[in-house]
């Protein structure tokens, strides 16, 4: 994935000051690469090989727990993420329907993400909120019983959403090109 | 100041501050994740503006899960002089009315209650139910009544009591105790507790270390979380009585990453028990010190394997290691280890408390103790149930659970997740202790319990399992990595109807090899599912195989959905709009059609349609149209 101009400055400043608080023996390795994630979304390459500098590690051995773990993603993350509940409840209350609607919608295949950025498609073992499966995580919100006809919905709050924003936006700049 | 002064002291003052906190009116809202995921935050909020706006002057607390998540979000309101009654499902508008109607007037809202929480004349209380009536707590029984942000709770139910008698007796007095109950270690196994610490004890080396086994990653089991969320004291102490036996000074909670919740109330936990002098340098006074770190698993299923877990937290990929040693001589950092689940470290403080002999009258001979089960599915009263040992899976599902929804017909329970079995309905009288369902096939688990009902395919639901083990197995044995995967193929196709008959054979074969043939438990138990559903379910098999048919209508390749003229109205054309691909017309008679190519199965139409009318079903086998060949996985639609 390209990187964004200024985001390897943002990358490599962000994981120095993580490293510094972490210290540099081995079993800092995946708390280091959490912390990484949690701030910047994903685990960029130029991070891992900084980790692996820092720990005096082979990049393999970063790259081969990052790649263990289901926690840690190499691609940066849509700017709203959809986690697909498939443990047992959710499987038998539809949570394979819902994963289907969303991929059709979406036009993405589990694991990805919209080529414009805004969703990533994702499956997760349990949630643990199995007496109200099906359910799916949007962003940070636990979505209960979700059904086909839901999915459409919460698609279409963020289209909403946005096409709200633009107007703002659109009307920001028109009043501005005025003022000018 | 003796290790028990400074302990009662601690214990007068908690005692005292909710003593009087008793004396106002207590709302109580259990915001534990599945609480959150019913919307209990904006109840909470409710509660809190409109008990504002009347300027009321009472408590309203954040409490854990009481296990009755059919009925989330939960309320518990304490007013002095009515008795303390729970609530559920609480909404916005039910929430006002108790403000309004029983805080500020005096009207109790019976219509909204659920039971009572202590005997009285006014309203039945939890025990008054078969649920109740069964259920045994012990783990669970603060659960979702105390703050578990607020230590003095716990301490003002005799929190920290076991620890404080503790660290007064020898730390092999504790191990012969703990021997004494025949405490069985509830991560699934069920290997003996006391053993397990005497090994640790013995053992040559130093540091020793405790690791409470917090990552629980069965898909459908969600008794650790709720544990966690609800009553973290209680593992704490837990894990410094099991740190005191050993002589540990190290201990680590390893939990999932995916539990934010349970990480934060823990963390909280942690630094209250430190500041009253409960955790970290000489505890209570004494020379004994102990500390403990969170560590956040990532989502590894086989961490929940102790050798693999160990490697986890010393920052390497998390693959088992063979056993022996044992961790309990040789674990993390090649030092002695006694790790322990979330459950087992928590009947700790209450077996030293009450004694070997009370906890081994609960329960079965060899099972001593109660079970806690995340009960889910197809069953009415959904949550997290806590039984004796020696329940019976009938009484589990109908009289704990209230039968199944919807009043469909009872198949199955799944128990023990990826590892355990599907019981069918002869089994249904199967006590549940450690033995007795291994020698069914399935195994305790660590709790989940899912009941299946008629529109279950079994088939499918090994394949769902299998597919979860073969994506989790690290890779190490040749057997687990690639015989799931075989396995997974093999069910992949018979789910899809392209089965054959000599498949059953090679499925029973490949099963037995798997499990002969790996290091770790994931693989030993992984067939399961399928050995216990290729046991009691073979005619689905045979359905699916010999008639191109899924007896429950759940194979998607192998179903149809179809609309009955006879039953659609003319009046009504609801599932069009719901049709995702506008597979759906109107015919010239009005009535509405599903176009066979253009349908890609998603049920949105059967759940569209009215119920008064009920005209979508779906048949299996599938209907193949005759004029045009479908192209298999359905048309692409423009």
């Amino acid at each position: 994935m390209e990187l964004l101009p200024g985001e390897l400055e943002q990358i490599k400043a962000e994981t120095a000051e993580i490293l510094q608080q972490h210290g540099t023996e081995r079993q800092e390795l995946i708390p280091i690469i959490q912390e990484i994630q949690e701030r910047l979304g994903y685990l960029p390459k130029p991070a891992m090989e900084q980790v692996a500098r820092a720990l005096d590690i082979p990049e393999v051995d970063v790259y081969s727990v990052a790649t263990f773990y289901n926690q840690f993603r190499l691609n940066p993350p849509g700017k709203h993420q959809i986690k697909v509940c498939m443990g047992t409840a959710c499987h038998m209350m539809g949570g394979h329907i819902v994963m289907d609607s969303f991929e059709r919608r979406l036009e993405i295949k589990e694991g990805e993400t919209t080529p414009d950025r805004e969703f990533s498609l994702e499956r997760v073992a349990c949630v643990g909120c199995c007496a109200l499966a099906p359910v799916v995580l949007v962003d940070e919100k636990v979505e209960a019983k979700v059904s086909p006809i839901r999915v459409d919905g919460i698609l279409l709050t963020f289209e909403i959403e946005k096409s709200e924003q633009e107007k703002v936006e659109e009307k920001e700049q028109q009043e501005g090109g005025v003022e000018e | 100041m003796s290790i028990a002064d400074k302990y009662n002291a601690i214990r007068i003052a908690a005692v005292e501050k909710i003593d009087k906190m008793k004396e106002k009116p207590h709302v109580l809202v259990g915001t534990a994740t599945c609480g959150r995921a019913a919307g209990a935050l904006t109840i909470l909020d409710v509660f809190r503006e409109e008990a504002d706006k009347h300027q009321l002057d009472i408590i309203i607390d954040e409490v854990g899960c009481m296990g009755h998540c059919y009925a989330e979000p939960l309320v518990v309101i304490a007013k002095p002089g009515f008795p303390t009654l729970c609530y559920g499902p609480v909404d916005e508008g039910i929430a006002k009315r108790l403000v309004v109607d029983f805080l500020v007037n005096d009207d109790p809202c019976y219509d909204f209650a659920i039971a009572a929480l202590e005997p009285n004349d006014e309203f039945p209380t939890f025990e008054d139910f078969p649920r109740g009536v069964i259920e045994k707590k012990i783990i669970l029984a603060d659960c979702g009544f105390i703050d578990p942000n607020d230590i003095d709770h716990y301490l003002a139910r005799d929190g920290y009591a076991a620890l404080a008698k503790v660290l007064e007796m020898e730390p092999y007095a504790v191990i012969e105790e703990v021997k004494s109950a025949k405490l069985r270690g509830r991560g699934g196994a069920g290997f003996p507790t006391g053993v397990k610490w005497e090994r640790c004890f013995k053992a040559e080396g130093s540091p020793k270390y405790v690791i409470c086994n917090a990552d629980e990653g069965d898909p459908g089991a969600f008794m650790d979380r709720a544990i966690l969320e609800s009553n973290p004291h209680q593992l704490i102490e837990g894990m410094i009585i099991a740190a005191y036996a050993i002589q540990a000074s190290t201990g680590y909670i390893y939990v999932r990453a995916e539990y934010p919740l349970a990480v934060a109330r823990l963390r909280n936990a942690i630094s209250q028990a430190r500041e009253k002098g409960l955790l970290g340098d000489n505890i209570l006074g004494s020379d004994f010190s102990f500390d403990v770190i969170i560590f956040q698993g990532s989502g590894a299923f086989v961490c929940g394997e102790e050798t693999a877990l160990i490697e986890s937290i010393e920052g390497k990929p998390g693959v088992p290691n063979h056993r022996p040693p044992y961790p309990a001589t040789c674990g993390l950092y090649g030092k002695p280890t006694v790790i322990n689940n979330v459950k087992t470290l928590s009947y700790v403080p209450h077996i030293l408390r009450k004694g070997a002999d009370w906890f081994r009258s609960i329960g079965t001979e060899n099972s001593p103790g109660t079970a806690v089960f995340a009960l889910a599915g197809k069953v009415v009263g959904t949550g997290l149930v806590e039984v004796p040992m020696g329940t019976t899976i009938r009484e589990l599902v109908y009289d704990v659970g209230s039968g199944i929804k919807d009043d469909k017909m009872f198949k199955a329970v799944q128990i023990g997740g990826p590892s355990g079995g599907c019981l069918p309905e002869s089994s249904l009288d199967l006590p549940i202790d450690f033995d007795s369902l291994q020698e069914a096939g399935a195994m305790m688990g660590s709790g989940g319990l899912v009941v299946l009902d008629e529109d279950d395919c079994m088939v499918e639901i090994a394949r769902f399992f299998l597919d979860f083990t073969q994506k989790e197995s690290c890779g190490k044995c040749t057997f687990c990595r690639l015989g799931t995967k075989q396995m997974l193929d093999i069910l992949t196709d018979i789910t899809q109807g392209k089965g054959s008959l000599e498949d059953l054979n090679i499925l029973q074969d490949l099963a037995e090899d798997v499990k002969m043939g790996s290091l770790c438990s994931l693989g030993k138990t992984a067939p399961n599912p399928v050995l216990t559903t290729l046991k009691y379910f073979r005619d689905e098999y045979e359905a699916h195989i010999n008639e191109g048919r899924c007896p429950a209508l759940m194979c998607k390749d192998l179903i149809t959905y179809i609309i009955i003229p006879e039953k659609c109205s003319k009046l009504c054309d609801v599932c069009i709009g719901s049709c995702p691909t506008e597979a759906i017309y109107t015919r010239p008679d009005m009535l509405k059609a599903i176009y066979l190519d253009k349908c890609v199965k998603c049920n949105n139409c059967m759940v569209a349609c009215p119920p008064q009318y009920k005209a979508v079903i779906k048949v299996s086998p599938p209907i193949v149209e005759e004029k045009e060949e479908t192209v298999e996985g359905g048309k692409e639609d423009e």
